[in-house]
């Protein structure tokens, strides 16, 4: 049965979401834990799939039974293994925190939320498993429809936030169809392993080149890549709170997967970073990205708007990177995806306590939180320091990679950048460590006298919650392993 | 902001515009994208899965995978017009509007009033908007409806022969739904066609699909591997392939009709089912 | 000017496909009525397909449907110059359904939008939500 694990890993979330919908009808007990239990399941396949992969080194598994140029392929390398399982493991903590939350928001609606919430897996599952340039394609819009659907029912404005989110997701998703295109009349197949075959033949192409840029721009787009970050903010902030701890980790970081997919894989890093002003262009705009998204989240007075910005900020480490073209700095940018992935979830399912019990997240209201919620602000603790980069959490040693990468090719700017954006990073935090520990305890506060009172979430957000924030430590202390085991294997040769 | 899209749009049109010089020329036979791959098709597509369509052995048999896909995407938007749409009314939150049929007076019900009984003989549910009574309307439209959904099932079988296939059929199927929800009214497409056998049909036909994979997987084969399926249908492996794509067609029809009847509920009456166009 | 014209009439199709694609993407970005962002997005997607679909056609090619003894023995004799592509027909099948489902999505949330502002006039939207916030 290990060969069909690849299409496993992508059968069990479709069929259970299938299965789950179809059971919102008859008997809605069910939904959830058929949804927890198809999750389980993927994760154990994917964690067996990392295994194989670790001892017995790639798989490619025809779909269909067509060799690959003229069918599709799934390829689990030691690129995705990690991320596939990361994927997973996200999703299903996140469904498990958010139980709560579903139960009381989409009551009349659960099969169709947690239907919705199982394809936009698989569909993410898909975008990471899949071989096949237009495959990617179709599974990158089952992921953006469903998740558009999932952001759409939140708080006030979030249809309006939704459909904008859309306008800019097809452009994105079209522009990414559009270069494929162009793949397409320059070398006339679809499959990544086959086109890259065939770039070397081509290399002074100027429609190859022009697809690399459009492909780029759409996935751009995508990840929300400053300056085409404005739907971002709103459409996560006002997202409702189960969706958001599941979308904010999970699309940006596929995105940017598909970026180093398609740069590495399908393009091979000779053609990919050949024009070292275009190389250059990018790393400044992931500059700006850093700067301007930490400018921005000092601004918010809102717990998950700060969030939103920071990830605009993490977007730019992994971009600029990657674009740095050496080994350190794709190192670090795909380290960074399986890491802020972990991170974000945290961070939102932190937030999602919080709101839970406070029902706000505005920074007034977190006054004393430290004495009301001690396990949930644990786990938000450790996830600051993962962002801001202290060891021995995970944050420390990619942004080590990047750092390392950026000294390597002489680009200071980013440097500095980095440094900037951890600076500000801890400013964030402190900020709301200050309101949420000591304020109580401050003057002018006359109805505290008894202190806080201890108010935790229910245990079904803390345990995953907890689970994360020790995963993120786990992470960061094997980085080693993760490095030397999986990603270094992974890089092809030609990047210095 | 329309002068900075202005902007944008033609630098990138013109960017594109300029490149087009090294595109082949319209027609060309020679270029990379119909030399490298597709020949392959073309000239194996019959001798592997027994369809002369090419198109409909690419589609459903060489990427069958992705056309699971493009089902599933279907089901998606079904699922998400639902989710975000549906909202469940209590009889009496609205005002509504019956004609008593023996005497052709039309009452109007304000909110909380009492309403006659759902399968009254006596009093016919209006919509609230005056719809006159369309004699020639409805009875063409009763006339043209079977047809239209022979055809569509015609267009489902025959896909492997001539240009058709799931989808085509499938939405066939649904427009015709569509053309009675429209002459009649809302409410009685859906007394016929109820929302939950809609989202149960579309689960359906997905699961066809996807199960038919599965099936090819438990025989041992890779997904969606319709020679698995030989000894099953009793056939030769080509021949396995090409019931394997009907098999697979008609999931993707069942998903397709079901989802854009559902899609249509929710749109039309803005996730009331209650009164549509 | 003379080499231009040749230019274009030999690649007319990717014109097209252009300027579709032009209009499209400035009524996505420029349009102030969210119902013709909506329709702009399918002209978007439409210019798309059409380049695809544009690039499968050979010149006197037919319908990639093979015709010939359908029991096997035809094939043998099949030059691939005298059908049309028939891969990027069968991926623009896929963008078309995706197409229309993003459409069916954009109309659920322009349908919620309207419900919950009276408008689809993205100014007076944000007019009302400026007006909410400064409450």
């Amino acid at each position: 049965m290990t060969q069909h694990f690849p299409a496993l890993l992508i059968i069990i979330p479709l069929l259970s979401a299938l299965l789950v919908s179809a059971m919102g009808w008859i008997d809605r007990r069910w939904c959830f834990p058929l949804a927890v239990a198809s999750l389980a399941g993927a994760l154990a396949v994917s964690i067996g799939l990392a295994a194989h992969v670790m001892a017995a080194g790639p798989i490619v598994y025809k779909m269909a039974g067509w060799r690959p140029p003229i069918g599709i392929v799934y390829v689990i390398d030691y690129l995705n293994a990690p991320v596939l399982v990361v994927i997973l493991a996200v999703a299903l903590l996140n469904l498990i925190s958010a139980k709560v939350w579903i139960e009381k928001d989409f009551e009349d609606k659960m099969g169709a939320y947690l239907g919705l919430y199982l394809l936009f897996l698989s569909g993410m599952v898909g975008i990471v498993a899949t071989g096949d340039a237009f495959n990617l394609y179709v599974l990158l819009e089952i992921g953006s429809l469903t998740g558009y659907a999932l952001i759409g029912l939140g708080k006030e404005r979030a249809p309006l936030s939704s459909l904008n989110y859309l306008f800019m997701g097809t452009i994105g998703a079209s522009f990414y169809l559009l270069g494929i295109g162009y793949i397409y009349i320059a070398t006339g197949t679809l499959n990544m392993a086959d086109i890259a075959l065939l770039v070397p033949q081509l290399e002074g192409s100027g429609t190859l080149f022009l697809a690399l840029i459009i492909c780029m721009a759409g996935l751009f787009v995508k990840m929300a890549l400053f300056p085409l970050h404005g739907w971002l903010p709103n459409a996560y902030s006002n997202a409702p709170s189960a969706s958001a701890g599941l979308i904010a980790p999970l699309t940006t970081k596929v995105m940017i997967y598909a970026m180093v997919r398609v740069g590495l894989t399908v393009f091979t890093p000779a053609f990919t970073f050949a024009r070292p002003l275009l190389s250059e262009a990018i790393v400044w705009l992931a500059i700006a990205a850093i700067v301007s998204g930490s400018l921005l989240a000092l601004m918010q007075r809102r717990l998950s708007r700060m969030f939103t910005y920071i990830i605009v900020a993490e977007v730019g480490y992994m971009v600029g990177g990657f674009w740095l073209g050496n080994k350190a700095g794709v190192t670090g940018a795909t380290l960074h995806i399986i890491n802020d992935a972990a991170m974000t979830l945290t961070l939102f399912m932190a937030v999602s306590a919080i709101i839970w019990k406070l029902g706000s997240d505005k920074f007034e209201d977190l006054q004393g939180l430290f004495g009301k919620m001690p396990f949930t602000m644990i786990g938000f603790v450790i996830a600051a320091l993962a962002v801001i980069g202290i060891p021995p959490t995970c944050g420390f040693f990619s942004k080590w990679y990047l750092i390392t990468g950026g000294i390597n090719a002489g680009q200071w700017g980013f440097v500095a950048a980095l440094l900037f954006s951890s600076l500000v990073n801890a400013v964030l935090f402190f900020r709301i460590f200050e309101i949420a520990f000591f304020e109580p305890f401050a003057e002018g506060h006359g109805h505290h006298d008894h202190g806080p009172v201890f108010n935790e979430a229910p245990v079904t957000m803390v345990a995953p919650l907890l689970i994360a924030a020790l995963s993120l430590i786990a992470l960061g202390l094997y980085t080693g392993d993760i490095v030397t085991k999986l990603i270094q294997l992974a890089l092809p040769a030609g990047i210095a | 902001m329309k002068f900075l899209a202005m902007i944008a749009v033609v630098l990138t049109g013109g960017l594109l515009i300029f490149h087009t010089g090294a595109f082949p020329d319209f027609g060309d036979a020679n270029s990379p994208a119909n030399t490298y791959l597709s020949p392959y098709y073309l000239e194996n597509g019959q001798a592997d899965t027994h369809a002369p369509n090419v198109v409909t052995s690419v589609l459903a048999d060489y990427r069958g995978y992705d056309t699971m896909f493009e089902t599933t995407v279907v089901f998606a938007a079904g699922l998400a017009c639902f989710f975000l749409l549906r909202r469940k009314q209590k009889p009496g939150d609205t005002p509504r509007m019956y004609r008593h049929l023996p005497t052709g007076v039309t009452l109007h019900i304000k909110e909380g009033g009492t309403l006659p009984a759902e399968d009254s003989a006596v009093f016919r549910r209006l919509d609230s908007e005056f719809v006159p009574h369309q004699i020639i309307i409805k009875n063409t439209c009763r006339i043209v409806i079977p047809f239209i959904q022979i055809f569509a099932l015609y267009v489902v079988a025959h896909g492997h022969y001539s240009p058709g296939g799931g989808f085509q059929g499938g939405v066939l199927l649904a427009a015709s739904f569509i053309l009675y929800a429209i002459s009649h009214d809302l409410r009685r497409a859906i007394r016929r066609f109820p929302e939950k056998v809609a989202a149960l049909f579309g689960s359906m036909g997905v699961l066809i699909y996807a199960g038919t994979g599965v099936l090819c997987l438990l025989f041992g084969a890779n997904f969606l591997n319709y020679e698995a399926l030989a000894p099953l249908l009793g056939v030769s492996p080509v021949m396995a392939r090409s019931h394997g794509i009907l098999i697979v067609e008609i999931g993707v029809a069942f998903a397709v009709m079901a989802v854009i009847i559902w899609i249509y509920y929710n749109l039309s009456s803005a996730g009331k089912h209650d009164e549509g166009l | 000017m003379n080499d231009l014209l040749p230019l274009i009439a030999d690649k007319y199709n990717y014109w097209i496909y252009i300027v579709l694609m032009m209009l499209g993407l400035y009524a996505m970005i420029g349009k102030n009525n969210l119902v013709k962002k909506i329709i702009g997005m399918n002209i978007f997607q439409t210019s798309i397909i059409l380049f695809y679909v544009s690039i499968a056609y050979k010149k006197g090619g037919t319908l990639p449907i093979i015709m010939g003894d359908a029991h096997g023995g035809g094939h043998a004799a099949v030059h691939a110059a005298d059908y049309i592509n028939p891969l990027p027909h069968c991926l623009m099948l896929t963008a078309i359904v995706v197409s229309v489902a993003t459409l069916g999505v954009a109309l659920a949330l322009a349908i919620k939008i309207y419900r919950q502002y009276g408008t689809l006039e993205e100014d007076d939207i944000n007019h009302q939500i400026r007006m909410q916030a400064g409450q």
